[in-house]
């Protein structure tokens, strides 16, 4: 009867974690497939083919890093032009049976700009405020071509790592179609379809007044097309709702089979890719060793995150409400079903939510935050995650290297002075953003004037709201307001540099890493597919992701917990 | 010129993807939607004898005892159970006034003659703010004081609680009601 039976909940959750392992292999070895152009049977190939005539362009063509990361800038900043354009001006636009108005410029500069990062992070109530055109034409375009952009800078970092004496890592166009063609959109149509069958609304009609029952009084429902973006949203680690509420919302996430599902788009793709990258690396344990550290600080994650909501909130307790606390959680979810899906949208930089987590308990709460800290290394967003990783690979291969005096070595291939600036940007640049921002956020009055929860939670609330935005999660606190013109300005700021200063310091060290020659292995090199690399791995991510916040996590959500535990 | 033919490429295929993702794509869901799902697809409605919607089984509705079932408070802005703008409270759990909330809530319970302890989905706001579901727990406390409402037996009411139970196939331990179904049920019972 009660949410949460923990011996239960950890046999649905192992269950739950080893499908997703098996259709992570099987992706991971379909999409090396893709990429690589080696599809066995592929009945788009006249239509791909075709279509690189009329862009100009074809997959022998391969590009530079440099060359990469031009096209792709240049692709993400057309997105952004367009989509900032529809927001302003969606009030004259037709499929708008609301007649919500077009945005205000702050607002549309940090949507725009949210949408195009993949960020997806949400100044707006999808409800109330955009038309179903911006929704299908704006949002859910840049939900695939955001999605697809990570899944690019992906292979071709894969493509960097294990190629060897050549200048080139792969052409941006053709990656970009075949992420779409192959990957998302085929997935993306049986996943809405699945959803529709359960409920999620896909329609045009405008809002409905029903006649209410027993009293209720008359009910005004919005509606709108949300199947097909409740799909991509999950499985291109958007996270931008259709409504406000999210995935909380019945027509979003009706039932529990949706919400394991909605679970299961959202880590499918991040979990693949480290396979995919034992197969292009032609070593598959390399794949395995990565996907062991995500699935290892995934466990830790949800295991921590069960355990703070089970023990409840000691100020309801006292007031004869035992247990958890509900409040801001839906009952069809279940415990489980909410630590779940909390737990990997912020490992895989999603951002959608099916609870609310400026409600969550305090060493609850923390642990959204320290996922996305980590600099969303758990899984990750489409590619972000990944590519991250590979940093993190980079300097904990660099720091053994040092200890046990030895030239760092990764896949055969010497790590050099310029493979470190590039791993250190990647990693560092989010948290930096972090640190400064959140600093201004609090002294400047604009900054204050968002908080919403008084205390050590307002703390959270804004050390929340910029990792969220630096890392490109899209997830917040969502107590604070950030629809005012600080958080709007700077948010767009810090969910762009979050994005493209890391994407491409880790280009250029694919670049660069193409260019090595391998070399031979020894007794003395690193091994790094097995476990101690692992514990490794995973002792310098925590490192570096604990040490440069634990003021923050002291003085926010730990300061809180004291503080609910001595009594209000 | 090394930018002009990689803008005009990108230009092209930003076009293309656009109308793929953008048109193709969500009209082919909404079509398939209508063929196969039109139910769902216009939001599970439910209408009466007379073909006016009610409500959806799917949103939850504001529902006020003792004749009825209750749901979980709503803080959704405007007004409860506001389905043009979903949202929970945000309230953290250190904040006063989430404590000042449940409280209310606790109060109002009290008047129509319930007793704790207070199962915590019926005290909290959801984070919809239009959870259609009670847990059974928080079904079974209303019961006495929906059945003495309605002068029947208290027992009929408990097992037309039972019939309605929904479970979570994953987690077949948790065990909640559809609040909407129940107490269309409860007046199809024929009872005043």
């Amino acid at each position: 009867m009660p949410a949460a039976n923990p011996l239960i909940d950890v046999v649905t959750c192992a269950v739950f974690l080893l499908l997703v392992t098996g259709a992570a292999i099987l992706a991971g070895r379909y999409m090396a497939a893709v990429f690589s152009g080696t599809l066995s049977w592929n009945p788009f190939a006249r239509v791909e083919e075709g279509l690189y005539r009329l862009i100009g362009t074809s997959p022998e063509q391969e590009e530079t890093w440099q060359g990469y990361a031009r096209d792709l800038l240049l692709f993400n900043a057309i997105g952004f032009c367009i989509l900032f354009f529809i927001l302003l001006v969606q009030g004259i636009f037709p499929l708008n049976p609301q007649q919500v108005p077009g945005f205000s410029i702050d607002n549309a500069l940090n949507i725009a700009v949210s949408f195009v990062t993949n960020t997806n992070w949400q100044v707006y109530s999808g409800e109330t405020s955009a038309s179903y055109l911006t929704q299908i034409i704006g949002l859910t375009v840049q939900n695939f071509l955001s999605a697809a952009t990570g899944l690019c800078v992906a292979i071709a970092v894969m493509r960097g790592l294990t190629r060897k004496m050549t200048d080139t890592i792969g052409n941006f166009w053709v990656d970009m179609t075949r992420a779409i063609l192959y990957v998302l959109l085929p997935l993306a149509c049986i996943a809405a379809i699945v959803l529709l069958s359960q409920g999620v609304i896909q329609n045009f009609d405008p809002s409905l007044t029903t006649v209410g029952y027993g009293g209720t009084g008359p009910q005004t429902i919005a509606m709108g097309p949300v199947a097909s973006q409740e799909a991509i949203k999950e499985l291109g680690t958007n996270g931008g709702g259709f409504f406000n509420a999210n995935s909380a919302h019945p027509y979003e996430n009706p039932t529990p089979f949706t919400n394991f599902f909605e679970i299961f788009l959202i880590l499918l793709i991040p979990a693949a890719l480290p396979f995919t990258f034992g197969i292009l690396a032609g070593d598959k344990k390399q794949g395995w060793a990565l996907f062991a550290a995500m699935l290892l600080l995934f466990v830790a994650a949800t295991g921590t995150l069960y355990l703070a909501e089970l023990s409840g909130n000691p100020a309801l307790n006292s007031e004869n409400v035992p247990g958890m606390s509900m409040e801001g959680k839906e009952v069809r979810f279940g415990l489980a079903g909410t630590v779940l899906f909390s737990t990997s949208t912020t490992a895989a930089a999603c951002g959608a939510v099916n609870a609310m987590h400026d409600s969550l308990t305090p060493l609850g709460g923390l642990v959204p935050m320290f996922l996305i800290l980590l600099g969303e290394v758990v899984f990750g967003g489409i590619g972000s995650g990944f590519v991250t990783m590979v940093a993190f690979v980079i300097v904990a291969v660099f720091i053994a290297g040092l200890m046990i005096g030895r030239t760092p070595e990764y896949l055969a291939r010497k790590i050099e002075i310029f493979e470190m600036k590039m791993a250190l940007v990647t990693i560092l640049v989010p948290g930096i953003l972090v640190l400064i921002f959140t600093g201004i956020a609090l002294v400047v009055e604009g900054g204050i004037a968002g908080i919403f929860n008084p205390g050590p939670h307002g703390l959270s609330e804004v050390v929340y709201a910029f990792a969220s935005m630096a890392n490109n999660n899209g997830s917040a606190f969502a107590g604070l307001n950030a629809a005012i013109p600080f958080y709007s300005l700077t948010g767009a700021l810090v969910m762009a540099i979050g994005r493209y200063v890391p994407a491409v310091a880790i280009l250029a060290l694919a670049g660069s890493m193409a260019r090595k020659k391998t070399i031979p292995s020894g007794p003395g090199t690193l091994p790094t597919a097995s476990p101690s690399f692992v514990l490794w791995l995973l002792a310098v991510i925590l490192i570096i992701g604990a040490l440069t916040f634990f003021p923050f996590f002291a003085m926010g959500p730990l300061a809180e917990h004291l503080s609910l535990l001595g009594g209000l | 010129m090394i930018w002009r033919k990689p803008l005009k490429t990108a230009f092209l295929l930003f076009g293309v993807l656009l109308l793929i993702t953008g048109v193709v794509y969500p009209l082919f869901v909404a079509g398939v939607a209508d063929l196969a799902f039109p139910h769902q697809a216009h939001g599970s409605l439910v209408r009466n004898e007379s073909g006016a919607v009610m409500g959806s089984e799917l949103i939850g509705l504001h529902f006020t005892g003792p004749r009825y079932f209750e749901g979980r408070p709503s803080s959704t802005q405007g007004a409860t159970y506001n389905a043009a703008q979903s949202g929970g409270s945000n309230l953290g759990p250190s904040n006063p006034a989430l404590l000042r909330d449940v409280n209310m809530t606790i109060l109002h319970l009290k008047s129509l003659g319930i007793t704790g302890p207070w199962p915590g989905d019926l005290v909290t706001s959801s984070a919809s703010g239009l959870d259609p579901h009670i847990t059974l727990d928080a079904a079974l406390l209303q019961v006495p004081v929906v059945a003495k409402a309605r002068g029947i037996n208290e027992e009929d009411v408990r097992t037309l609680v039972i019939e309605n139970i929904v479970s979570n196939p994953f987690l077949p331990h948790h065990e909640y009601v559809n609040v909407f179904s129940l107490n269309r049920a409860l007046d199809r019972g024929g009872v005043p």
